[in-house]
């Protein structure tokens, strides 16, 4: 079982897929099956921590065959960090499917292929362990996402559509640029072979810093770390709800995941080197993201600015070199997942009733809605960071190795805390509280018992997260370590020995 | 003075196999009443091609083996183009199919032509003369220029076969003089024997300039054929004139064989040496940048992807920039690759553009991809491979060059490269973007594809994709093709640390 488990969970979306795509347009049907098949595989996706040796260094599951020539193997493999991302991916598909199951009446087929394509390819970017396969995984997860947005988007789709495409596709070709390199030079695409080449001194200081670079441009825009960020909020803007969702919930991270798996992994020297401009442009994003929300009159897109505000902590966290640090970054990921995951569910589900993302069209909603208040008051307050909510954990993680690293870098940072509860909490009065202006706002249909079902899992996830963190900082923690290269020979000795077993 | 034997005739046999089906063709075509459809013969045709392929699979087992007085050679260079070509024109015929009745042209003499093009194009491949070379470069021209002019009626047609006449008729001729002037200076127009001249030459250290002289002018002369800067301009008049399966035709067909020349020229013969890599250089890089750059700006979907085959014949060049040691087979897997693709796009546009070639700008192709859904999926399959998108055959085919490039230290060459290919990333896109996100314009009902059609695409996708997926086998092929092409490798001495290409040959660690 665990060695085909990872095949399992990343090819079982693409197959359910390409079996769709001949399946007749009978759209209950097809939701159906999407949904069936996005559950089936969030239940595969379980036994990877059921099954997962904490005290085990290095990789696990892993998979490793020859796949083209001699050097581009299918290896996959899951440490700490990898396994709860694709756990992470696993849970928020089906919720997508269940938003998305009046919202997109046109086109259906089309709509939940594309979906269940982008898990597959979202699943393979966290597992591959070969340089190649991780690039073809980070390029498929391109077009559902862009056709997605240019399909069902709203009125500026074409624009946010291309936009994200552009931006990702000329970004990531740097990085296929330094693959290459790296394989001319150690003759492997292997993971762990290049990490032991590097680290043996053989390749020159000046290229690993172009590499470093090459690395961080496709990542850097993917996060998105500001300057680079100007694509995320026409694409959240004009996405439809499920894509979002994943947007934010995980195609994000995996630009974190690479910086922290690769630019971080692969070079730590230059990684600490490059350090200072990181972080300042990490708390750069930070604090100009917060105050572009604080004056969004927009729903949506005060969530996307809010995104960029709070990759810029787990950037931060990821280069502040503490372990609390990266421990916080890692869990903020998961966090962030469901906790904007959950807020772009609410604001589609609002949009599906007003048509609209407009603050001024809202105001004192808590009235005709009080069920919906209360699970978009949970989303609020875990995104917030509200104590025994998940983002509190998370955050202050990031912010007490932030203050190890350097004392400017945590006040910085504390501050796009505070004005994080700013934005959200006035977001929260402006739709919810104070007179009703308009009339027909007064007989908006609270939400149904689909949409609870799609609320309550995140709801809950975001209170057990940051009540009992300790679970997954228990495989978090190693697996950072292990990354951070301290115990780097026994990782790679041993994930190369498993590889060969 | 040997006899002639039954070697030399399994030498030519796909070429023979092409003439009796062309003639055949040609004999049937007047006794069919003059406006019956000549669907009969375009069928007729395809199992023609078919039966070249299998042929060259029958010219496996006779691998090595020369013939006629050793003007042709089968090796696995030749039989990878044997199979390739008439692969190319199968799915051509079967895309005209539709597309003559569509048109209402009835004649068969088409069908023959494609076929008798054909045969140029294989033997282009095939000989190790420069003579005969130059006869199969004018077989396949010939059927080119007749061919591109078929849409009579239309004045861009007739534009389009002028002008592909007149200038491919110029460019052969610099061809013909490069030949002759090659001869002066070696004493012989066989490769092999040339191969030897021009070492002893460089051994002793004789004046090479009218060999340097030869192979620009042979350059020139293929440049066109290849439709590379700075000798391309005729491309985009040529391919919005001409009909569009005849346009996947020549975009591909000729120009893999044109290729195959250019590979046996150049490295075959040892002419060109490290010296004059700049050359082509400069034509790599300017085909891929004037060759993107004028897609751009495009709104006639086929003139666009005229510009678009120039940009592609220039990343073809980086890999012959790179180097015979590591750009011959990425060079050879890149016209597989290439050639799958190009002709899906262009099967797909002769559908979509109608009766008359109405259907051809942009903006036409609003809404397909709710209108035609399986003809839409098939031309964003293509669209993303010409980008280079993981998982289709582009991205191996680009893979491939650039890596060659890289392992041969031009690393402005790849950078070059490498933005090039995202700037196209832009136009492929935006046919997609067209045909899924815009709302359709028209509400004219278009026929939906025929059989044949359906057919052409599902075998051109399924290569694009096979290339894209498990590219190893072809590439292994095209390996062993480019250790046959190589006169010095072929001596014994096996060149090592190819790291790039050697993934395929030999074990890495």
């Amino acid at each position: 079982m665990s060695d085909i488990i990872l095949t399992l969970v990343t090819f079982l979306p693409a197959a359910g897929a390409a079996a769709m795509m001949l399946m007749p347009r009978n759209d209950r049907i097809l939701r159906a099956a999407a949904l069936l098949l996005s559950l089936v595989t969030f239940g595969l996706s379980l036994y990877l921590p059921i099954a997962f040796q904490s005290g085990k260094p290095g990789f696990q599951f892993e998979t490793n065959k020859l796949w083209i020539g001699q050097s581009i193997h299918y290896h996959l493999g899951a440490d700490g960090i990898s396994m709860w991302l694709v756990v992470l991916t696993t849970f928020l598909v089906p919720l997508s499917v269940l938003v998305s199951w009046k919202s997109i009446h046109d086109r259906v087929k089309e709509f939940f292929v594309l979906l269940l394509m982008l898990e597959s390819a979202m699943i393979g970017v966290f597992l591959s362990l070969d340089m190649f396969l991780f690039y073809v995984f980070w390029e498929a997860t391109l077009i559902p996402m862009a056709l997605l947005i240019g399909m069902y988007g709203h009125e500026r789709r074409i624009y946010a559509a291309v936009k994200f495409f552009l931006y990702t596709m000329v970004a990531s070709v740097f990085m296929l640029a330094a693959i290459i390199w790296l394989y001319v030079h150690t003759q492997s695409f292997d993971y762990t072979v290049i990490r032991e080449a590097i680290q043996s001194g053989r390749i020159s200081t000046d290229a690993l810093q172009w590499l470093f670079l090459g690395f961080f441009i496709a990542f850097a825009v993917k996060v998105p770390l500001f300057p680079l960020h100007t694509w995320l909020p026409d694409a959240h803007v004009e996405a439809p709800t499920a894509g979002s969702v994943l947007l934010a919930g995980v195609l994000l991270k995996m630009g974190t995941y690479g910086l922290l798996r690769f630019n971080v992994g692969l070079f730590p020297e230059q990684a600490r080197q490059n350090a200072p401009w990181i972080v300042a442009l990490a708390i750069v994003g930070i604090i100009y993201g917060a105050l572009v929300a604080l004056v969004q009159p927009n729903l949506k897109k005060l969530i996307a600015y809010s995104s960029v505000s709070h990759l810029g902590f787990v950037v931060l966290g990821i280069f502040t070199f503490t372990q609390a640090g990266t421990d916080g970054a890692v869990y903020q990921m998961l966090n962030h997942g469901v906790s904007t995951g959950a807020l772009f569910m609410l604001a589609g589900m609002l949009y599906e009733r007003k048509h609209t993302y407009e603050f001024r069209e809202f105001g004192g909603l808590a009235t005709p809605m009080p069920v919906y208040a209360t699970f978009f008051l949970i989303a609020v307050l875990s995104s917030v960071g509200l104590p025994l909510m998940n983002g509190f954990v998370g955050e202050f993680l990031v912010l007490s190795g932030a203050f190890q690293n350097n004392m400017i870098y945590g006040i910085l940072g504390t501050t796009g805390v505070i004005w994080g509860a700013a934005y959200l909490l006035w977001m929260y009065q402006k739709v919810f509280y104070g007179p009703i202006h308009h009339d027909e706002n007064r007989s908006l249909q609270d939400i149904n018992a689909r949409e609870q079902i799609s609320l309550w899992p995140v709801a809950v996830m975001a209170l057990i997260m940051g009540v009992a963190s300790p679970y997954w900082i228990r495989t978090i923690h190693p697996a950072v370590v292990a990354n951070a290269g301290q115990s780097v020979k026994t990782a790679a000795i041993t994930a190369t020995a498993s590889g060969h077993k | 003075m040997n006899p002639i034997s039954a070697t030399d005739y399994i030498c030519i046999l796909p070429e023979l196999v092409l003439a009796a089906f062309g003639i055949i063709v040609m004999m049937v075509d007047p006794l069919l009443p003059p406006q019956a459809s000549r669907k009969g013969l375009g069928i007729l045709s395809f199992v023609g091609t078919l039966a070249a392929v299998a042929a060259a699979f029958v010219q496996i087992g006779h691998s090595g083996s020369s013939g006629w007085f050793d003007m042709v050679r089968v090796n696995s260079f030749s039989i990878f183009f044997h199979i390739l070509v008439p692969a190319i024109s199968a799915i051509c015929i079967l895309a005209s199919l539709e597309y003559l009745d569509q048109q209402n042209i009835r004649s068969g003499e088409y069908y023959a032509l494609i076929l008798f093009g054909t045969i140029g194009m294989v033997l282009m491949s095939c000989a190790v003369e420069l003579v005969l070379i130059f006869i199969a470069l004018e077989i396949s021209s010939i059927s080119t220029y007749i061919l591109a002019g078929y849409r009579r009626r239309v004045a861009s047609g007739m534009e389009s076969s002028l002008k592909y006449f007149l200038l491919g008729s110029f460019a052969t001729a610099f061809f013909l003089y490069g030949v002759a002037l090659m001869f002066g200076a070696t004493g012989s127009t066989s490769i092999s024997e040339i191969a030897k001249a021009i070492s002893a030459k460089l051994d002793s250290g004789e004046s090479m300039v009218l060999v340097y002289t030869a192979t620009a002018l042979m350059l020139t002369g293929l440049g066109f054929k290849i439709a590379s800067a700075p000798f391309h301009i005729w491309t985009p008049d040529v391919y919005e004139g001409a009909p569009a399966p005849v346009v996947a035709l020549m975009s591909t067909g000729p120009k893999a064989a044109a290729f195959a020349v250019l590979l046996r020229v150049l490295f075959g013969t040892g002419a060109v040496v490290a010296s004059w890599q700049w050359l082509l250089w400069i034509s790599a890089a300017l085909s891929m940048t004037l060759g993107n750059f004028g897609a751009l700006t495009q709104s006639n979907v086929k003139r666009m992807l005229a510009y678009s085959s120039i940009a592609h014949a220039g990343y073809l060049l980086v890999a012959f920039v790179a180097g015979r040691e590591a750009g011959i087979a990425p060079a050879i897997f890149y016209t597989a690759s290439y050639a799958a693709m190009n002709v899906g796009a262009f099967a797909v546009i002769s559908h979509f553009a109608g009766a008359g070639e109405r259907f051809v700008s942009l903006d036409d192709y609003a809404g397909l991809g709710r209108r035609f859904p399986f003809l839409a999926f098939a031309l964003t399959i293509f669209m993303l491979s010409l980008i280079g998108i993981p998982l289709t055959g582009g991205f191996f085919a680009k893979y491939y060059v650039f890596s060659a490039a890289l392992n041969s230290n031009f690393i402005w060459l790849t950078i070059i490269g490498v933005v090039n290919s995202a700037v196209a990333a832009y136009y492929y896109l935006r046919l997609i973007v067209v045909m899924y996100m815009r709302e359709p314009v028209t509400s004219e009902p278009c026929e939906p594809a025929s059989v044949t059609m359906r057919l052409a695409l599902v075998l051109a996708i399924v290569f694009t994709i096979y290339l894209g997926v498990v590219p190893g086998r072809i590439m292994n092929f095209a390996q062993q093709g480019a250790l046959d092409l190589d006169s010095r490798q072929r001596s014994g001495v096996i060149v090592t640390g190819l790291p790039a290409t050697s993934d395929l040959a030999t074990p890495a660690r």
